[in-house]
C-alpha cells in the first residue's frame, strides 16, 4: 500500500517537473481518497493522515506537510451530513478536485501580482532555484521588461545553476554568484525576490539555507526583500529562532532515515524572521508579514 | 492630547479641587426641583409610562438613562449622550462622543423630550422578542457610515471644567471625591495622585446607604494595595458583584434589567475613585452590564438573579505557565526580575521556589548583566491595546527593549479578556500615579526623602504602568493560541463577531 502511494507520488513529480511537490502530494492524496475502501469517515480521515505522513517521509519539505493538512481541512470543511458513505466520499472528491484546481492556478496569480513590482531596467537578486520566482520572471519578461538577474549558487546542491539555465532560455541576462558574495553584490541590486518552502504564523519564512543571510544583508542595505509563495505553504508553526524549527523539516528525508546523529549533518533550510521581510506575494493577495497571521486564522479556522 | 506638555509646564502647585461632602438636604432639594420640572414637562408632552419617570427620593438615578453604557465620567447628565439599551461593545453607538467642551445648544426641556422619544423607539425595538443581539444586527457589518466608537474619556485632572463635572457627577451619586496628594511632576499633572494614608472610605458615612458593603471593602482593598494585579482585581470585582446581585431586590415599579445597571454605576465610580479601573476590569464590567440588560423584562426576580450569578461564575499567569512546565519535567532555570517600590517579584519567587524550580533573583538594574545567559523572556500583561502595544507594569518595556538588543525572544502571556479597543503609543497619555510616599526608603533609621514636600523644586513620581511597542514583542500567548503582537485587532474582531 505504502509503496503504491510513494510510487504514484514519484511518478507525478517526474511527469511534471514544474509542479510543486506539495501539488504532487495533494494529487496523490486525492487518488488515494478515490481508491480508498474505508467504511467510516473517521477511518477515512485517519488513513489520509497516515498517507500524508508517508509522503513527508519521502519528501521532508514543509510544503508537503502543510499542503496535506490544508487539503484535509478543505475537504472536510463542509459538514458531511449525508448518511451514505459513498455520497460523502463523492463530495470530498469533488472538493478535493476543486482545491487542486485552485492551487494549480495560484502560481499564475502570484506572477500577475508580482511582476508589476519589477521596473524596467531593474537588477534582481534571487536565491537558489524556485519555480515560483521563475514564473514571476517569465511574466515580467513577457511584459517586455528588461532586467538582469543575479542568482546565488546555493550549495550544497548548486541548485542555482539550474535557475540560471532556465533564465538563459528566456534570454534574460543572468549571473551566478557565490553564496559568500551576497553582501558584495547587494549594492548593485535593486530588489531581492525569493521563494519560500513554508510561511509560518509570525509572517516569517522557511527557505533554502542562505536566505536568512540574504535577508539580513538586504536589511542592512535597505533593499526591499520580497517573498513569493502560494497559500498552501502557510504552515502552523511559530519558530522564534533558528533552533525552534523542527528537525524533520531541516534535513532531507533520506538523511533523517539513515543518519542517527544529526549534529554532523548540515541543515538544508533556515528561518527568516518577519522583521526582515518587506512584502509577501501570495494568491490571497499582497500581504505584509503581520497580515499573514490574519490569513492563517481565516484558512485554518 | 499632545499639546498638554507645553501648556502645563508652567504651573506648579495647583489648588486642590476637592469639594466638600454633599449634605443630604442639598441632594433632596435638588431632586425635588428636578421632579417638579419633570412634572411640568410631562403635562406638556404626554410622555410614556409613569414607571420610568417615577423618582423616589432614595433613587440615585440621573434622569432617563435606562441602561448606561460606558463607565466614562461623563458628568453632563445626558444632553450629549444618547441612552443605549445595550452596553456591550460600542460599535453601534451612533451619537457623538461627549467632548469636554460640549455645551447643550437646545434647552433642557427639548433635550429631555428628544431623549424620551429615542428611548421609546429603542424600547419598542427591544421588545418584540429581540434581545440585545437583535439590536446589534441593526448595525450590520456592511454599514457604510463609520460608527463612532465611544472610548472612556481620558483623565484630565488639570482641566478645571472636567474636574468640576466629575465632582458634580460624584455629588449626585453621593460618593466622596478623593483629593490629590502632594506635588505632581508637570508632565503627569493630568493624572490623579492619591495618598495611601487617606483612603476614600474615611470620608464615607457609616452605614453607607449608597454603596454596598462588599464594594466598600473591595474599594479599600484596592486603594491599600491588598488586592493587586489585574487578574486578582478582576476576580475580586466579580465576586463582589455576585454578592451585590444576591442582596439586590427590585424596587416597585422598576425593571431589574435597568435598575440594577443604574445601581452599579455609583459603585463603579466609587471603585474608580479608590483606584483607577484596569482594562480587564473594564471588560468585566461591560460584560456584566450586557448580561444584565439582556435579561428579558418578563423574567422573575429570582430567576434573573440566578441567571446572572451563573454567568459570572469561569502574572499569576506566567507563574502558572512555569509551574506547569516544571511538572512536565522540562529542565529550566528561572531568573525573576524585580523592581521597587512594589517588589512584586518576591511573591512570584516564593511560589516558584516552593515548587522546587531553581531560581535566581535580580533587580531590574542588573538586567544587562544577566541577559546574555537568558534564552527566553516571559512577561505578563495588564492589557493589550488595539494597535498592538502591550500595557504592563512599569519596567516591562525596558526589559523588552534590552532583550531585543540581545536578540532574546520576548513572549507576552495575556488572556483575551484583557484585549481592549484603546490605542496608545506612549506611557504619558493614560497611566496611573501611585502614592509618591512609597518611594521613600528608611535605611539605618534615616529616611532621606522624609521632608520631600518642603523642598519646592522636588517631585516624586511613582508610575504604575508603561506601554511596550509591538516591535519588541515576538509572540503573544493567549487562550486562543499563539499570535503575533500585531494581530490583536484580528482577535478583537473575531470576538466581537462571536458576541
Amino acid at each position: 500500500m505504502e509503496e503504491c502511494l510513494v510510487e504514484y507520488f514519484r511518478t507525478q513529480m517526474r511527469t511534471d517537473p514544474d509542479m510543486a511537490s506539495a501539488v504532487a502530494a495533494i494529487r496523490t492524496l486525492l487518488e488515494f481518497l478515490r481508491r480508498d475502501k474505508g467504511e467510516t469517515i473517521l477511518g477515512l480521515r485517519e488513513s489520509l493522515k497516515w498517507a500524508t505522513d508517508c509522503l513527508t517521509e519521502v519528501d521532508s519539505s514543509v510544503a508537503v506537510s502543510s499542503g496535506g493538512e490544508l487539503f484535509l481541512r478543505f475537504i472536510s470543511l463542509t459538514s458531511l451530513e449525508h448518511q451514505d458513505l459513498s455520497r460523502c466520499k463523492k463530495v470530498m472528491e469533488e472538493r478535493g478536485e476543486l482545491f487542486l484546481e485552485k492551487i494549480s492556478l495560484s502560481r499564475t496569480k502570484v506572477a500577475k501580482l508580482c511582476h508589476t513590482f519589477i521596473k524596467d531596467g531593474a537588477k534582481i537578486l534571487t536565491h537558489s532555484s524556485s519555480r515560483v520566482v521563475l514564473r514571476v520572471l517569465e511574466k515580467a519578461a513577457a511584459e517586455k521588461k528588461r532586467f538582469t538577474v543575479y542568482v546565488t549558487e546555493s550549495q550544497p546542491d548548486t541548485a542555482g545553476k539550474q535557475m540560471a539555465d532556465a533564465l538563459r532560455r528566456l534570454n534574460v541576462p543572468v549571473t551566478v554568484v557565490l553564496d559568500a558574495a551576497v553582501g558584495y553584490v547587494l549594492e548593485k541590486v535593486d530588489l531581492v525576490i525569493v521563494g519560500a518552502e513554508g510561511v509560518v504564523e509570525s509572517g516569517g519564512i522557511i527557505n533554502k539555507i542562505g536566505t536568512y543571510q540574504m535577508a539580513v544583508c538586504s536589511k542592512a542595505h535597505n533593499k526591499p526583500f520580497y517573498v513569493v509563495a502560494e497559500s498552501f505553504k502557510f504552515v502552523r508553526l511559530y519558530p522564534l529562532n533558528q533552533q525552534d524549527v523542527p528537525d524533520r523539516f531541516k534535513y532531507k528525508a533520506d538523511t533523517l532515515r539513515t543518519v542517527s546523529d544529526l549534529s554532523d549533518e548540515h541543515p538544508m533550510i533556515d528561518y527568516t524572521p518577519p522583521s526582515l521581510i518587506t512584502l509577501l506575494f501570495t494568491d490571497l493577495g499582497v500581504l505584509t508579514p503581520s497580515a499573514v497571521s490574519d490569513e492563517l486564522i481565516k484558512l485554518y479556522l | 492630547m499632545y499639546h498638554r506638555y507645553v501648556v502645563v509646564a508652567l504651573s506648579r502647585r495647583k489648588p486642590n479641587e476637592g469639594k466638600e461632602l454633599t449634605k443630604e438636604e442639598k441632594q433632596r432639594l435638588r431632586k425635588q426641583k428636578k421632579h417638579q420640572k419633570k412634572q411640568k414637562e410631562r403635562k406638556n408632552e404626554k410622555g410614556p409610562s409613569e414607571t420610568e419617570k417615577d423618582k423616589t427620593p432614595v433613587s440615585l438615578l440621573p434622569p432617563p438613562q435606562p441602561v448606561a453604557t460606558q463607565k466614562a465620567p461623563s458628568a453632563l447628565p445626558a444632553p450629549a449622550s444618547a441612552p443605549i439599551p445595550v452596553p456591550a461593545s460600542a460599535p453601534f453607538h451612533s451619537s457623538p462622543a461627549p467632548s469636554p467642551a460640549d455645551k447643550p445648544a437646545k434647552s433642557k426641556a427639548e433635550l429631555k423630550a428628544e431623549r424620551r422619544a429615542r428611548q421609546e423607539t429603542d424600547r419598542a425595538a427591544k421588545q418584540p422578542g429581540s434581545s440585545s443581539s437583535g439590536i446589534k444586527t441593526k448595525v450590520p457589518l456592511s454599514e457604510l457610515n463609520p460608527v463612532v466608537k465611544r472610548l472612556p474619556e481620558h483623565v484630565q485632572v488639570d482641566d478645571p471644567a472636567v474636574v468640576k463635572r466629575l465632582a458634580k457627577k460624584l455629588e449626585r451619586q453621593q460618593i466622596p471625591l478623593r483629593s490629590d496628594y502632594g506635588y505632581k511632576v508637570s508632565l503627569f499633572s493630568h493624572l490623579h495622585q492619591y495618598s495611601r494614608k487617606a483612603p476614600l472610605t474615611q470620608l464615607l458615612s457609616i452605614p453607607s446607604t449608597v454603596i454596598h458593603p462588599s464594594i466598600v471593602r473591595l474599594g479599600l482593598q484596592y486603594s491599600q494595595g491588598i488586592v493587586a494585579g489585574s487578574n486578582a482585581r478582576s476576580v475580586a470585582l466579580l465576586h463582589a458583584f455576585k454578592q451585590v446581585i444576591r442582596d439586590y431586590t427590585t424596587p416597585p415599579n422598576e425593571e431589574l434589567s435597568r435598575d440594577l445597571v443604574n445601581k452599579l454605576k455609583p459603585y463603579i465610580s466609587f471603585l474608580n475613585q479608590c483606584r483607577p479601573l484596569s482594562a480587564s476590569m473594564g471588560n468585566a464590567i461591560k460584560y456584566i452590564k450586557k448580561e444584565i440588560s439582556n435579561i428579558p423584562s418578563q423574567c422573575k426576580e429570582e430567576e434573573a438573579k440566578t441567571k446572572l450569578l451563573t454567568c459570572i461564575d469561569r502574572s499569576s499567569l506566567v507563574n502558572n505557565i512555569l509551574c506547569e512546565a516544571f511538572e512536565k519535567s522540562r529542565k529550566f532555570r528561572v531568573i525573576v526580575v524585580d523592581s521597587r517600590p512594589r517588589l512584586e517579584g518576591r511573591e512570584a519567587l516564593r511560589r516558584l521556589v516552593q515548587r522546587g524550580i531553581s531560581c535566581t533573583y535580580v533587580l531590574i538594574s542588573a538586567l544587562s548583566y544577566i541577559l546574555p545567559e537568558v534564552s527566553k523572556v516571559f512577561l505578563g500583561a495588564h492589557a493589550l491595546l488595539a494597535n498592538g502595544y502591550v500595557m504592563s507594569r512599569v519596567g516591562t518595556s525596558q526589559i523588552a527593549l534590552v532583550a531585543r538588543t540581545y536578540n532574546v525572544p520576548v513572549l507576552v502571556c495575556c488572556e483575551t479578556y484583557k484585549f481592549c479597543e484603546r490605542v496608545q503609543t506612549d506611557s504619558f497619555v493614560s497611566n496611573e500615579l501611585d502614592d509618591p510616599d512609597d518611594l521613600m526608603v528608611t535605611r539605618k533609621g534615616k529616611t532621606q526623602l522624609e521632608n520631600w514636600q518642603d523642598v519646592s523644586s522636588l517631585g516624586l513620581l511613582n508610575l504604575v504602568y508603561d506601554v511596550t511597542p509591538p516591535d519588541f514583542v515576538d509572540l503573544v500567548i493567549t487562550d486562543l493560541g499563539m499570535i503575533p503582537c500585531t494581530s490583536v485587532p484580528v482577535v478583537l474582531r473575531v470576538k466581537n463577531l462571536d458576541q
